[in-house]
């Protein structure tokens, strides 16, 4: 038996805000599941499985959360599987659920991803300062903050490229209901004008802390025949690399790249930026989109950063980018990798609201995590595979 | 920060790390009705679809996985029957008793499944299945579930009861919707072998790294294994305390636990001889004026400020020499 067939057949997600007060975490991650399964038109007794994904446990102080949540997600008697891949784990999450379906062993599997950045401190639990070290880290932003300007040295793009794609970004974000960031006023030149946090990068070019869940139903076939409007899935990749190598490339990561050229195999896509019609990719950092439009394939190297200033990954553009609003307007971060799998599934289901992209068919969804280290994507089309 | 070692020589260095933090929970509607019954000193328990009475009461329905209403919530005894218990015989720091006592699996009267709690007694001779226990509240509930500081064997219950609530007050303030979680996690952190002597040699004022032998590529801080080859590495290689800046930031924002105030420079500095770079800190230089390339040799700390640490490195500086062509450090950025 070769692999199965399977689809997204229901998104679900709560919105995004900075905190989310109101609800307990098994709370916020059944309005998920409640939305996904309604759209799935499925019941908790429909699912065989579940996989649930979150960021490392210090971000909220809970140990291994599955266990307690398995309650609210109607796990009892079944499967439940917790991935765990830093910041690409809810891209990841979507493709262990999808696996399970393609594999031939479950029909209907639900993954669900989250995190409720209010209830602790991520840049706190990022910067643990370790013994004999210098205590130099500053969190994600002081990660990747260096790299972003061997990217700007390397490319030679002008500096003005990450305050474009902030604005844009946050531009997109108007039309998402979900967003957690919705400010009319946010423009390229308030970009521009915001404080330097980790120089080069700026504090509009960063993404929120937020609370938020979202969940997907992939089911097999025959479920999926019967959906009026199928996510099927046509590539799933996961690829890794170590974390510091002698010379390792940070701008443009070979797992990145190598696992691009895996599921464009698969997909049978041979130029990307023709073939795939929009991509929601996983942009915590405003640089990260030119990157990662090279290290995706969407542009030769060097050249990302003017896909972006031509003005083709806008909404109306060649190559939409990030129509969600993308990480930069919504970050609960063990969701944010499922939300932008989740995002492409919408578009080509044409369930995406005020932010469709007209008759998209093939969409690329894309996370990463840890130190650019864990690499997770798949691209889902209206059609079913050839 | 003071490093210990072993009594016996050891290789490998060791030293305190402790994690804590305030993480907050959001408590939900059906968890905040059962600590704010706490709080008036009454305990809440929810009703399920097959009839069982739980305490605490469960957000979501085990057998429909619907969702409990606060609304529906009822109230059970603070006396109840224990089911089954363990000896606590030396009690560690947060647990509800600082002296011996026993957790137990207590069913409160009029709920159909048992809520784990401590019991206070004598000694372990002093319980037993079957007895009949009761809550002892604190003087001053906060809404929390050590409002309940321990049951304790029934005819013995001393402090407050539920007469004693304060219940209906009219001043009663609004419903408990968040409570505090202090987590402490106390590690001794352990560097490898190799981290080990690295850091002996530059309580020397000596930088030493590692061959890989495959790829030749010198790795410091060692690994004691190439992330590339996965082969072991041996061979040591003392490399000067002087190199360049490859990329950086300037750190321009604060936060919780940071060491050095910012603005400050965080640089990659590659050594003469290294093929990898590390993270320092850069000064003796207005940050805006940090160059890529920028040649930079390493400011000790006065030696008897030394340990085994790469803070020995006070930080690196400008040596004033011309920078490096960017193609001598490209293939780092």
């Amino acid at each position: 038996m070769g692999k199965q067939l399977a689809a997204v057949v229901g998104v679900g997600q709560t919105h995004y805000r900075a905190k989310r007060e109101d609800v307990s975490m098994p709370g916020l991650l059944r309005e998920a599941v409640d939305r996904a399964m309604a759209d799935a038109n499925v019941g908790f007794d429909d699912l065989d499985a579940i996989v649930v994904g979150k960021a490392p446990d210090l971000f909220e102080g809970v140990m291994m959360p599955e266990l307690f949540l398995s309650d609210a997600l109607g796990a009892a008697g079944k499967p439940l599987l917790r991935v765990h891949t830093a910041g690409s784990v809810g891209g990841s999450t979507a493709n262990v659920a999808a696996s399970l379906v393609q594999s031939g062993v479950h029909r209907r599997v639900l993954a669900v991803a989250f995190e409720k950045q209010s209830e602790s401190n991520a840049m706190w639990a990022l910067s643990i300062p370790v013994p004999f070290i210098m205590p130099v880290h500053a969190g994600a932003g002081g990660y990747f903050a260096p790299h972003v300007r061997s990217y700007i040295r390397r490319s030679g793009a002008p500096v003005h490229i990450g305050a474009m794609v902030a604005a844009k970004d946050r531009q997109n974000a108007l039309k998402n209901e979900y967003a957690h960031l919705r400010n009319p006023d946010t423009t390229f030149e308030s970009v521009m004008a915001s404080q330097m946090l980790w120089d080069p990068i700026r504090y509009d070019e960063t993404c929120p802390s937020s609370d938020g869940a979202c969940a997907v139903v992939i089911a097999d076939e025959d479920t999926a025949a019967a959906s009026p409007n199928p996510a099927w899935i046509h590539g799933t990749v996961m690829r890794t690399e170590p974390t510091t190598a002698a010379e390792r490339d940070q701008v443009n990561p070979q797992a990145g790249r190598e696992a691009a050229a895996a599921i464009y195999k698969q997909a049978g896509i041979t130029d990307p930026l023709t073939e795939i019609d929009c991509a929601e990719i996983y942009v915590p950092f405003s640089w990260f989109e030119p990157m990662w439009l090279e290290n995706l394939g969407f542009a030769a190297e060097g050249s990302g950063w003017k896909l972006t200033e031509s003005g083709a990954t806008a909404l109306d553009g060649e190559l939409p980018v990030n129509m969600s609003g993308g990480v930069l307007s919504s970050n609960p971060i063990g969701a944010s990798g499922m939300i932008r799998f989740a995002e492409a599934a919408l578009q080509v289901r044409g369930a995406a609201g005020e932010h469709q992209v007209p008759d998209a068919r093939r969409a690329l969804g894309h996370a990463y995590g840890g130190g650019s280290q864990f690499f997770a994507m798949w691209i889902v089309g209206a059609d079913r595979p050839a | 920060m003071t490093a210990t070692s072993d009594t016996t020589p050891s290789r490998v260095l060791s030293a305190p790390l402790q994690v804590a933090f305030d993480y907050t929970r959001s408590t939900g509607l059906v968890l905040g009705a059962f600590m704010t019954g706490l709080r008036e000193r009454r305990i809440l328990a929810a009703r399920t679809s097959d009839g069982r009475v739980v305490v605490p009461p469960v957000e979501y329905d085990p057998v429909t996985h619907a969702a409990v209403s606060a609304d529906d919530l009822v109230e059970v005894g603070a006396t109840g029957t224990v089911v089954t218990w363990t000896w606590v015989s030396e009690p560690v720091p947060g647990q509800p008793l600082d002296e011996p006592f026993a957790f137990a699996l207590v069913t409160l009267d009029g709920a159909t499944a048992p809520m784990l709690h401590a019991v206070k007694a004598d000694g372990p001779q002093s319980l037993q299945t079957g007895m009949q226990v009761s809550a002892v509240w604190s003087d001053q509930p906060q809404g929390h579930i050590t409002d309940i500081q321990y049951f304790e064997p029934t005819g013995e219950a001393r402090g407050g009861s539920p007469a004693a609530a304060s219940a209906g007050s009219p001043d009663a303030p609004e419903g408990v919707t968040q409570v505090i979680t202090p987590v402490e996690l106390d590690y001794i952190y352990e560097a490898s072998p190799e981290e080990s002597a690295f850091f002996r040699a530059i309580a020397e004022g000596r930088l030493v790294g590692q061959r890989c032998p495959k790829c030749q590529k010198v790795y410091i801080p060692p690994r004691g294994a190439c992330p590339v080859d996965g082969v072991p590495t041996a061979e040591e290689v003392e490399l000067p305390d002087s190199g360049i800046v490859t990329t950086f930031c300037i750190v321009n924002v604060p936060f919780l636990g940071q060491k050095i105030k910012p603005p400050y420079v965080s640089a990659y500095i590659l050594l003469e001889g290294a093929d990898i770079a590390f993270l320092h800190l850069i000064l003796g230089i207005p940050a805006d004026e940090v160059r890529m390339g920028m040649k930079v040799r390493a400011v000790w700390k006065p030696r008897e400020e030394w340990g085994t640490t790469v803070e020995n490195i006070s930080h690196f500086e400008p040596t004033g020499e011309p920078d490096a062509d960017y193609e001598s450090y490209r293939a780092h950025l």
